[in-house]
């Protein structure tokens, strides 16, 4: 009985030590170089993670992450319609807004080289206004955007053809 | 020996590289070069002034220089040792075809200044029809011999000169913008503000000493008041959204301006020193561009609140506003001549933007370029010429023009990229 007992509790301890979780202090270390490996080792495996491991999930990391390669919302000509196509984009930018009620973002209108400086500063304007609404109506807060425009100043592409203006009608979504 | 050699080598090194440093694209040399102007052009004589080498400017050729400019003077040969106290012999310069004649002095005064003074006479019926004397800073010699044209100038057309005015414009070298400040003749350009980011819009002052322009230096379009000798500047707007099209009423104490700080772009007026914001409008458009008119009553503005971008007209404290442009689809950029009776703006025709001229009062219009992206007329301080923004050889220009559109003339640029030209007023005497 009492053998038994004692068996047991080493099966158990065994057991124990198989998890990698305890370990007795009397007993030697398993020391890794003990093993003999076979010589060409594959890939090393990555180890097995702790029992008491917690992997956080950043929303923010997350969201943020969602819109790294999304920042850019493209025009018409002549238009301040935000396309059916950016609604995915503008989406995940409203998520990750309402996620995090500090985080603010410009919204930077721009337009192509066509016509006067100043009203295309506006037509900018009203492009990046378009943006901030669509992002309000989706429940972010007006304090967290910020409409500013560049107009015709700040060309992403160079020169004067469509394939260079379909470029330039955009608005950037910027983190402050 | 050897000491002299490097010495003459190291002074030839340094010459190369006062050359080299000479011809670095540091400025747009901006010269303006009427040529080509028909019609009658009244012939006249400057005499190389007394002692001229006192002045660190040659006068008589900057008087000679402005007057041709002009398209309105021919310069008639004028061998030297004629002065201001002269008693010309008339028969001489009538049978050299002059019908005005120019002479006078350079003195350096005990205090440094430059004392020029002249006669301008009346060759044909052989009398004295100005005689005039100023004591300037060196540094001003240039803008006294400007000063003398313009009373030449006034004196033999009756219009007032505009060769002591000044103008401010933008250029773009690389990635770097510049305010530049030059006399109306392009020469001694001097750099007022340089940034890495975009600047727009400048406006003079009435009294010719601050500039507002629109800066992007803070991430967004801000409005800046900066004056222009000291370099002080101080934000005038700089509101939530972009600020931007700055325009000075005509006694200086306010600006209209747009702003969208309560949604989309709209008219707004605040006083010089950014105080006593107020709204002007209210639209659902684009309201933009505000212009006073020259006795400050009204405000022609661009507005596309009916579609397509227009100009309209408004009294200045607010109110109904009655569209002023009806031919084509995108009329922009309203400037209003001094006399008030003279609207210039940018039409589109096709795909090419052009300035024009309307007659206020009838409503007639008139193209009067012919490039195809031209931006931005403001008018000279006399109402004689229209300064506008071009594209020539795939680069930015500035380009002068009469009224009727006959005379052009291109302001010569050498590197950057030129635009943004506004006028700025006459100078106190």
């Amino acid at each position: 009985m009492k053998l038994t007992r004692y068996a047991l509790t080493l099966i158990a301890a065994a057991a124990l030590a198989g998890c990698g979780s305890t370990t007795k202090l009397d007993e030697p270390a398993p020391v890794a170089t003990a093993q003999p490996a076979p010589a060409p080792a594959p890939a090393p495996q990555p180890p097995a993670p702790a029992q008491t491991a917690v992997k956080t999930v950043d929303l923010d990391a997350q969201y943020t992450e969602q819109v790294r390669d999304k920042r850019v919302v493209y025009f018409d000509f002549d238009s301040d319609v935000v396309k059916e196509e950016f609604r995915p984009l503008v989406d995940l930018h409203a998520k990750r807004l309402n996620n995090n009620k500090k985080q603010a973002l410009t919204l930077e209108g721009h337009t192509d080289e066509r016509g006067g400086r100043e009203y295309n500063l506006a037509l900018g304007q009203r492009r990046a206004e378009a943006v901030a609404k669509s992002l309000t109506l989706l429940g972010v807060a007006g304090t967290q955007v910020e409409a500013v425009s560049f107009g015709k100043e700040r060309p992403a592409a160079q020169g004067s053809n469509e394939e260079a203006w379909s470029k330039n009608r955009r608005v950037e979504l910027k983190d402050k | 020996m050897l000491v002299s050699v490097s010495r003459r080598r190291s002074l030839a090194a340094l010459a190369a590289l006062g050359a080299t440093l000479a011809a670095a694209p540091a400025l747009a040399q901006v010269r303006i070069d009427i040529s080509g102007v028909g019609g009658t052009r009244i012939p006249v004589a400057i005499v190389d002034f007394r002692d001229e080498a006192k002045s660190p400017q040659p006068i008589a050729g900057i008087i000679r220089a402005d007057l041709e400019r002009s398209g309105q003077f021919r310069s008639v040969d004028a061998p030297a040792g004629l002065n201001e106290t002269s008693m010309p012999a008339f028969a001489e310069w009538r049978s050299k075809q002059a019908d005005a004649l120019v002479a006078g002095t350079v003195n350096r005064l005990a205090d440094g200044r430059v004392d020029i003074r002249f006669k301008l006479w009346d060759v044909v019926k052989g009398t004295e029809l100005i005689g005039q004397a100023q004591a300037v800073h060196p540094d001003d010699a240039r803008l006294a011999a400007h000063r003398i044209a313009d009373l030449i100038y006034e004196k033999l057309t009756g219009d007032k000169g505009v060769f002591a005015t000044r103008m401010a414009y933008v250029t773009k070298t690389g990635r770097r913008y510049s305010l530049v400040i030059a006399d109306a003749d392009g020469e001694g350009a001097k750099v007022a503000l340089t940034s890495p980011e975009p600047i727009i819009s400048p406006a003079w002052a009435p009294n010719g000493r601050e500039l507002a322009y629109v800066s992007f230096e803070s991430g967004k379009a801000t409005v800046r008041v900066q004056d222009v000798q000291t370099g002080a500047r101080r934000v005038l707007a700089d509101f939530k959204g972009t600020n931007s099209a700055p325009a000075w009423a005509p006694d200086g104490s306010q600006l209209a301006l747009s702003l969208s700080r309560e949604g989309g772009t709209q008219l707004f007026a605040i006083n010089r020193d950014g105080s006593g914001v107020r709204r002007l409008a209210r639209s659902s458009a684009i309201d933009t561009e505000p212009c006073y008119s020259p006795d400050g009553t009204q405000i022609y503005f661009v507005s596309d609140r009916g579609g397509g971008p227009q100009i309209y007209r408004m009294p200045a404290g607010g109110g109904g506003a009655d569209r002023i442009t009806f031919n084509g689809t995108y009329n922009i950029s309203p400037a209003i001549s001094p006399d008030g009776r003279t609207l210039a703006y940018i039409t589109r025709t096709g795909g090419a933007f052009r300035v024009s001229v309307m007659d206020i009062a009838t409503g007639d219009s008139q193209q009067i370029s012919d490039a195809s992206e031209d931006e931005s007329p403001a008018f000279s301080p006399n109402g004689k010429l229209i300064v506008y923004a071009s594209r020539a050889g795939g680069r930015e220009v500035l380009m002068t023009t009469t009224l009727d559109g006959k005379i052009k003339t291109p302001l010569l640029i050498t590197t950057a990229e030129v635009r943004e030209p506004t006028w700025g007023p006459f100078a106190s005497q």
